[in-house]
């Protein structure tokens, strides 16, 4: 290993820490001989940071309702001008991109983001899919100081080292300035069962082609009866019919279920990068050219108001 | 109420994209406004509307050659364009763009800058957040919905669970999501209009920046680009009535049933 150490932003979600910040741990582990880890908010992690790798884990501590990027990016400053790492790995969330972006103007370091694989060539060289992951761009960064890679969900699994918790420093934020005046006054949950989009086995999609927005309860009703998670293109969540957090694809999630069902998907690239490491892919689409066609295991030529009705009866009488 | 939205003009998403030599991508075609940005130039719009006053600026960073994005853009509405142009800018990174805009930006600050979350063809996401570090003001990044009053902005923010509220005082710099209100299609007379309103074109050396930004300033390099591992298609099957219990067979096959 040439890289001696990598921090990780390690974000707070629910009772743990995020399962991305897990992958970036696993992967950091396996790249540099000293993990560290980088959290915020009231949680205590250093049991589970500590199980995935990192030996030390820094702590912003409670934000006092601020929005992550300013507090976070200002305690990294802080930490990097006492001893820098070879790198940083954040996750790519609302959260992580806000940090990202902060710290890179503090320390004047250019972000490599969108990244989806990490390797080892003598110094950190990351991998970018571009054009709808049809091709693998590899670049490095080529000045002295820490890199800020921001690295997206899924790229790496998340596997537990079984380490000894790690050891909790305090990391103080210092003076913030009017940078660190924006405030959050209220939280909102929007109700959802069954499994989260980005953990679901199982994730049937929608997309235009199911011609109006009451037709999504369709793929609703197909998710639940598979135990999976509904998800959607770009396409129905700009038309309003669903929300942001359902997007998979490029601008949204990357998942990787066992099987993704897209029913009414033409197949965009933007759509396919977030979902072409599936495990398994089934379409319907009633265009037999649809390139959607082009990377499904199986592919049913055919209406969905036909097919997925037809579909929902079966599995109901199994 | 001035606003400052910060816009990109890209090749069209549609035409298939290529890199040049030098990894860049090719920007020689003609350019359009990104569609991700016409939410932020709609948004600046109506809360300007909404203030009973102030203006639109439109500020963008990349060749000039073609103004026709920054032309759609004041046919909405706004009242002037500033584009940086400068050949020296030629692979810079999303930092470098950030601090060229700062600049600009920093001429004559104004109450709200708008960026969209990200562009369609950088997609990097940071750019908005690294321009308010630059110019010292808070940001709120992913609007699902934008409010102002009392020198304080009020943003429903999109989370993992739903949304935040989130508030901060101006000036402020704000990233839009796609869909968050409908841009408005230039009338015939906005469109006849935007051909007589201002575009400043600026050139690095205008900001004082010559040296600082451009490939030369730029600390990352792309070593390779090459062919990503290809799917393949499997059964392809004509529905006739059987088409679900081919699913249901597919499914079996996995154990998912
Ligand atoms: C910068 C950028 C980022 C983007 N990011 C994303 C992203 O993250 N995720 C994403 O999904 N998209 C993204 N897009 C948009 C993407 O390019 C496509 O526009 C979008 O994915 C299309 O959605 P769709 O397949 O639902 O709709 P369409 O492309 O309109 O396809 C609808 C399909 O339904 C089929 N159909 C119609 N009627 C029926 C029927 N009755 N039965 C069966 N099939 C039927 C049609 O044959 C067609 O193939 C992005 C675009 C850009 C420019
Ligand atoms: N060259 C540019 N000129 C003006 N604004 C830009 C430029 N690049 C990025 N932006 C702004 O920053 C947003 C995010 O871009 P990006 O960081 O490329 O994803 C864009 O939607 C624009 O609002």
């Amino acid at each position: 290993m040439t890289l001696s150490t990598l921090w990780v932003v390690a974000e707070p979600a629910g009772d743990g820490l995020s399962t991305t910040s897990l992958e970036l741990l696993s992967a950091a582990r396996g790249l540099a001989t000293t993990v560290a880890a980088v959290t915020w908010g009231p949680g205590d992690h250093a049991a589970q940071a500590g199980e995935y790798g990192a030996s030390t884990l820094y702590s912003v501590g409670d934000l006092g309702g601020a929005l992550p990027g300013v507090p976070v990016a200002a305690a990294l400053a802080a930490l990097v001008a006492a001893g820098a790492p070879d790198a940083i790995l954040v996750p790519a969330s609302y959260d992580g991109r806000d940090i990202a972006g902060r710290l890179s103007a503090r320390l004047d370091r250019p972000v490599l983001t969108n990244v989806t694989g990490l390797a080892d060539d003598g110094g950190l060289a990351t991998e970018h899919p571009i054009f709808g992951g049809t091709q693998v761009v590899r670049a490095r960064f080529t000045a002295q100081g820490p890199g800020i890679v921001v690295v997206r969900a899924k790229s790496f699994a998340a596997e537990s080292a079984g380490g000894a918790p790690a050891s909790v420093q305090a990391a103080p934020t210092g003076e913030l300035g009017p940078q660190g005046a924006a405030r959050i006054t209220a939280s909102h949950v929007e109700e959802r069962t069954g499994p989260k989009l980005e953990d679901a086995a199982v994730v049937v999609s929608g997309g235009r082609g199911l011609g109006e927005a009451a037709a999504y309860a369709m793929v609703e009703e197909l998710a639940r009866l598979l135990h999976g998670a509904p998800g959607a293109s770009r396409a129905i969540v700009d038309a309003g019919w669903v929300p942001y957090a359902y997007q998979v694809g490029q601008t949204g999630k990357t998942v990787k279920p066992s099987v993704y069902l897209a029913c009414g998907i033409s197949g965009a690239t933007q759509h396919m990068v977030g979902m072409k490491g599936s495990k398994n892919i089934v379409a319907v689409n009633k265009d037999p050219d649809a390139p959607i066609f082009q990377i499904a295991d199986l592919g049913i030529v055919g209406d969905v108001h036909k097919v997925l009705p037809a579909l929902i009866e079966a599995l109901k009488s199994r | 109420m001035n606003v400052v939205v910060c816009v990109k003009q890209i090749p069209d998403p549609a035409a298939p994209a290529s890199l040049d030599p030098s990894f860049n991508l090719d920007r020689s075609g003609k350019l359009i406004l990104d569609e991700a940005d016409t939410y932020g130039v709609e948004m600046a719009l109506q809360l300007v509307d909404a203030a009973g006053g102030g203006e639109v600026t439109i500020v963008s960073m990349g060749s000039a050659a073609d103004v026709a994005g920054l032309r759609t853009a004041l046919a909405m509405g706004a009242a002037k364009a500033v584009i940086v142009s400068d050949d020296g800018l030629r692979g810079t990174d999303a930092l470098g763009t950030a601090k060229v805009l700062a600049a600009v930006i920093r001429r004559d600050l104004p109450d709200l800058v708008l960026c969209a979350t990200e562009s369609s063809d950088g997609y990097t996401g940071t750019l908005p957040v690294q321009l308010a570090e630059l110019l010292g003001l808070p940001s709120i990044t992913f609007a699902k919905a934008v409010r102002i009053a009392d020198g304080t902005v009020r943003v429903d923010r999109q989370t993992e669970a739903g949304y935040d509220e989130v508030s901060a005082p101006l000036p402020a710099v704000v990233t839009v999501t796609a869909g968050v209100v409908e841009p408005r299609y230039a009338s015939f007379k906005g469109i006849m209009a935007a051909k007589s309103k201002p575009v400043e074109i600026l050139s690095v050396a205008d900001l004082g920046l010559a040296g600082e930004v451009g490939s030369a300033g730029a600390r990352q390099a792309i070593t390779s680009v090459e062919a990503a591992e290809a799917r393949q298609a499997g059964e392809k099957h004509v529905d006739d009535g059987d088409g679900a219990q081919k699913i249901v067979e597919f499914l079996e096959s996995l154990k998912v049933l």
